[in-house]
């Protein structure tokens, strides 16, 4: 133990600020990966008080689906068309793909157990994740697939543009896929912050959230509400899918459940049911485990990640936005 | 809720649907008792079950597993027998804490592996210390148990989802201590890493080794009576009843003077020390403990097993048992009986077509899908190359059997490429998509979508699933497990509960 804490207080001098600033950026773009998960998570949670165990896998199906989209148009290598055409289809497949998978999974596994028991749908929910999880890797031989995103759109077998450069901060550079994605990671949680609150679905669903049953005393059609929320919830969750094949490339089918994992604790700690906590929470989940990785060893990163998320589930299980659940009787 | 909670001792008989026990609505109970009347041999079965005293079930179960070295060879015997009590003995311990408790752990496997690990430090030329087996096994609980111990109070106060979260950190940390970590002790790595810990001692109690199978198997036959003969007293004493209000209504049990946070501790512990017993006896017969074998399919295979069986019931969990193992060791990728496995598939289907009604339905859909098979194979046959029905059928033993399924199902040749990966990836997709729509369609139109259904399903099994048997089995666990869901959710043994608002 002793041991351990002057290993990590070696780690930091030698990395020094670069390393730390380098950490910090993995942090973040991993970390709004986590967001855009911790948002589905937190969004179902909130309507429907249901721990949905297969959101991470509908990631992974993102992520398949998007390099699917990839390979139809002849690889990284040398792609039919140009990048940013490619890259707006990719997304869009993979988020419409994933979507429609949520909202099937909402009505042929959860909506049937409505009224049941509390434990019922959370087995279900295990069911789901565990189908997913093994059709995928028998749709893929149980390999890893790589997007190769850094040959897109390069000519004649050099790199393309999506790993150079942007900005350098103390000698590290920000290359144009992290600006990519946390850009679009921003911009979809922007565009979901005034769904939640603008629109008249937004104002549906907050209702169903509060009390469903009065909500649909109310006249509002509780079944459709809920349909949408895991639409929009998976298509988040695709669209992170596809951002993770550009960035890290690996896709395999087993990738959903750790990060479905991480992504749920993210919506934890920041307050079930709160967008804002799920997206703050979701980056500072991303930071623990960069800095993890970096200070502490690749090795050891998953345990002290867990053993600082249940720590903290314990202190303090409302998060860090949410209110103080009061149980009705 | 009839029974007051002052008259400890005064439980109504289980299985007398008049009297409602705690959580089932008394109106609610009369129905399902109605509904459960049934005819025939069905009935006198069940009547036979329900009326035979505690011990006699007990009996029989030892009896009929006792039978078993006598007409199986050893490798059999492993993997049908010795696992088969394995998943029982640790599926009673996960009883506990999900069914009698009503607390959501899916940290459970986690137990099982320190167990393991505990036995094979303790038995093993690892560290070089061979401590015999009536030291290791306490040890190794005792040890499982304060494990049990710590997390169940750190996650004393955390509600439902929230306690299934940690618990399944606490796993997942687990998986990655002894994976990735294994920390450097004494020169050694402490867990072995991914290669895990070999040649463990076998298990020896006072001089006595259990080499052999079949020694093995009947001491895992001790075990199991035991532990399911505590695991009734527990269930049907004073804090069994206790158990049960807390799995019900924690609120409630706790303005009864119930001391819930206990009792949670205790349910923690218990399931626990179980989870322990069991990993050394899987350490020690196995004699090898890997850290890919604690992980989430292990523990997905037992929440199968008790939720088929019926949450909270002894017996449910031991039928589930044997159910579930047998069946997962069938579709296994090493088990030397492939005819079977198709055998067991397709009698499968045919059980639940058969289970439909009015009888003449199912007779129906059945012929209707033979007829179908058939004009499908011919029309493709006919229009396509010759490659698209050629396909081998996987381990068809006998000529006739393969012939018959090489005349029926569209196979394509496995030696031609290309398009077929994307067959397979469409047949099975297509499967999903009509097994949704049947679901989704009623009355006439549920049937004739049902046909099709059907033998896209056979499709599947010959093309896909017969190819890949490892996966099989986990895909048909996880459709299972949302199937009875929604169908059953008591399990076969259970008791229908209602929430009450």
């Amino acid at each position: 133990m002793h041991l351990l804490l002057f290993n990590i207080i070696d780690q930091i001098r030698s990395l020094g600020w670069g390393g730390a600033f380098e950490l910090l950026r993995n942090g973040i773009v991993l970390g709004s990966l986590y967001s855009l998960i911790a948002l589905g998570y937190t969004m179902i949670y909130g309507i429907l008080k249901l721990l949905n165990f297969a959101h991470g896998d509908v990631y992974m199906v993102g992520a398949f689906l998007g390099f699917g989209v990839l390979t139809a148009f002849g690889g990284a290598l040398n792609p039919g068309i140009g990048l940013v055409p490619l890259i707006i289809i990719m997304f869009a497949v993979a988020m419409l793909g994933s979507g429609v998978l949520g909202v099937g999974i909402e009505r042929f596994a959860y909506r049937p157990l409505r009224n049941a028991p509390r434990i019922a749908p959370l087995i279900a929910a295990l069911g789901v994740s565990f189908f997913l999880e093994n059709s995928a890797q028998l749709m893929t031989n149980g390999f890893q697939y790589n997007y190769d995103a850094f040959q897109l759109g390069g000519k004649n077998g050099n790199f393309g543009p999506l790993f150079d450069p942007v900005f350098t901060v103390a000698g590290n550079p920000v290359t144009v896929v992290q600006v990519l994605v946390v850009g679009s990671a921003v911009t979809l949680m922007a565009a979901l912050i005034f769904l939640v609150s603008r629109t008249r679905l937004g104002k549906a669903m907050r209702a169903t959230a509060f009390d469903q049953e009065a909500a649909s005393m109310m006249g509002i059609d509780t079944d459709r509400v809920i349909s949408s929320t895991f639409f929009i919830a998976s298509v988040l969750a695709g669209a992170a899918g596809v951002m993770y094949g550009l960035y890290i490339g690996t896709t395999f089918y087993f990738m959903g459940f750790l990060a479905g994992l991480k992504a749920f604790t993210a919506a934890v700690v920041g307050g079930i049911g709160s967008i804002v906590g799920a997206m703050v929470a979701g980056v500072l989940v991303g930071l623990i485990e960069s800095y993890a990785i970096g200070y502490v060893g690749g090795q050891w990163s998953d345990i002290v990640v867990f053993g600082i998320l249940i720590l903290f589930m314990i202190v303090r299980p409302t998060g860090l936005f949410g209110a103080q659940a009061i149980q009705k009787v | 809720m009839s029974e007051a909670p002052g008259t400890p001792g005064v439980t109504p008989p289980p299985g007398d649907p008049t009297e409602s026990r705690i959580g089932v609505d008394s109106w609610v109970a009369q129905a399902e008792g109605r509904r459960a009347r049934r005819r025939g041999p069905a009935r006198l079965l069940a009547r036979g079950w329900e009326w035979s005293p505690d011990p006699v079930k007990l009996l029989l179960f030892v009896g009929l597993a006792s039978t078993l070295p006598f007409w199986l060879n050893e490798g059999d015997l492993f993997n049908f027998g010795l696992f088969t009590l394995l998943y029982v003995a640790l599926a009673l311990g996960l009883n506990v804490v999900v069914g009698f408790a009503g607390l959501l752990d899916l940290g459970y496997v986690a137990f099982f592996g320190i167990g393991a690990y505990t036995y094979a430090l303790l038995s093993s030329s690892h560290y070089g210390i061979h401590w015999p087996a009536e030291a290791t096994i306490p040890i190794s609980m005792a040890v499982a148990a304060l494990a049990g111990l710590i997390l169940g109070s750190a996650s004393r106060r955390l509600l439902g989802d929230y306690l299934a979260i940690v618990t399944l950190f606490f796993l997942q940390a687990f998986a990655a201590f002894t994976n990735t970590a294994n920390p450097t002790v004494h020169g050694v790595g402490l867990t072995g890493g991914p290669n895990g810990i070999a040649n463990l001692d076998p298990l020896t109690f006072f001089g006595y080794k259990l080499n052999s199978t079949k020694q093995q198997y009947f001491f895992l036959v001790i075990v199991v009576a035991v532990v399911a003969a505590a695991l009734h007293f527990i269930n049907q004493s004073r804090t069994g009843r206790a158990f049960r209000a807390l799995r019900e209504d924690p609120l409630a049990a706790e303005v009864m003077s119930i001391p819930v946070n206990r009792l949670k501790l205790l349910a923690f512990v218990l399931g626990a020390a179980i989870a322990g017993l069991c990993g050394t006896i899987f350490a020690a017969s196995f004699t090898a403990v890997t850290a890919g074998s604690f992980g989430v399919p292990l523990l997905i295979l037992l929440y199968a097993i008790i939720i088929l069986g019926g949450l909270g019931s002894i017996a449910g969990v031991i039928l589930g048992g044997f159910v579930i193992n047998i069946s997962s060791q069938f579709l296994a990728p090493q088990n030397d009986h492939p005819d079977v496995k198709r055998w067991l598939f397709y009698g499968t289907i045919v059980l639940i077509v058969a289970l439909m009604k009015p009888w003449y339905r199912a007779v129906l859909v059945l012929a209707a899908t033979i007829a179908f098979g058939y004009a499908v194979h011919a029309i493709v046959s006919a229009t396509t190359v010759a490659t698209w029905t050629t396909g081998a059928p996987v381990a068809a033993g006998s000529r006739s059997i393969r012939d018959g399924i090489q005349g029926w199902v569209v196979m394509p040749h496995a030696t031609a490429t290309g398009p077929h990966v994307n067959f397979n990836t469409c047949l099975y997709i297509g499967l999903v998509v009509a097994a949704v729509t049947v679901r989704s369609l009623s009355g006439w139109w549920r049937l004739a979508a049902l046909v099709p259904t059907l033998y896209l399903t056979a499709m599947v099994w010959e093309n896909i699933l017969a190819q890949n048997p490892s996966v099989t089995a986990l895909i048909l666990f996880g459709a299972m497990l949302i199937a009875l869901m929604t169908v059953r959710p008591q399990g076969l043994l259970g008791t229908a509960r209602v929430e009450i608002v």
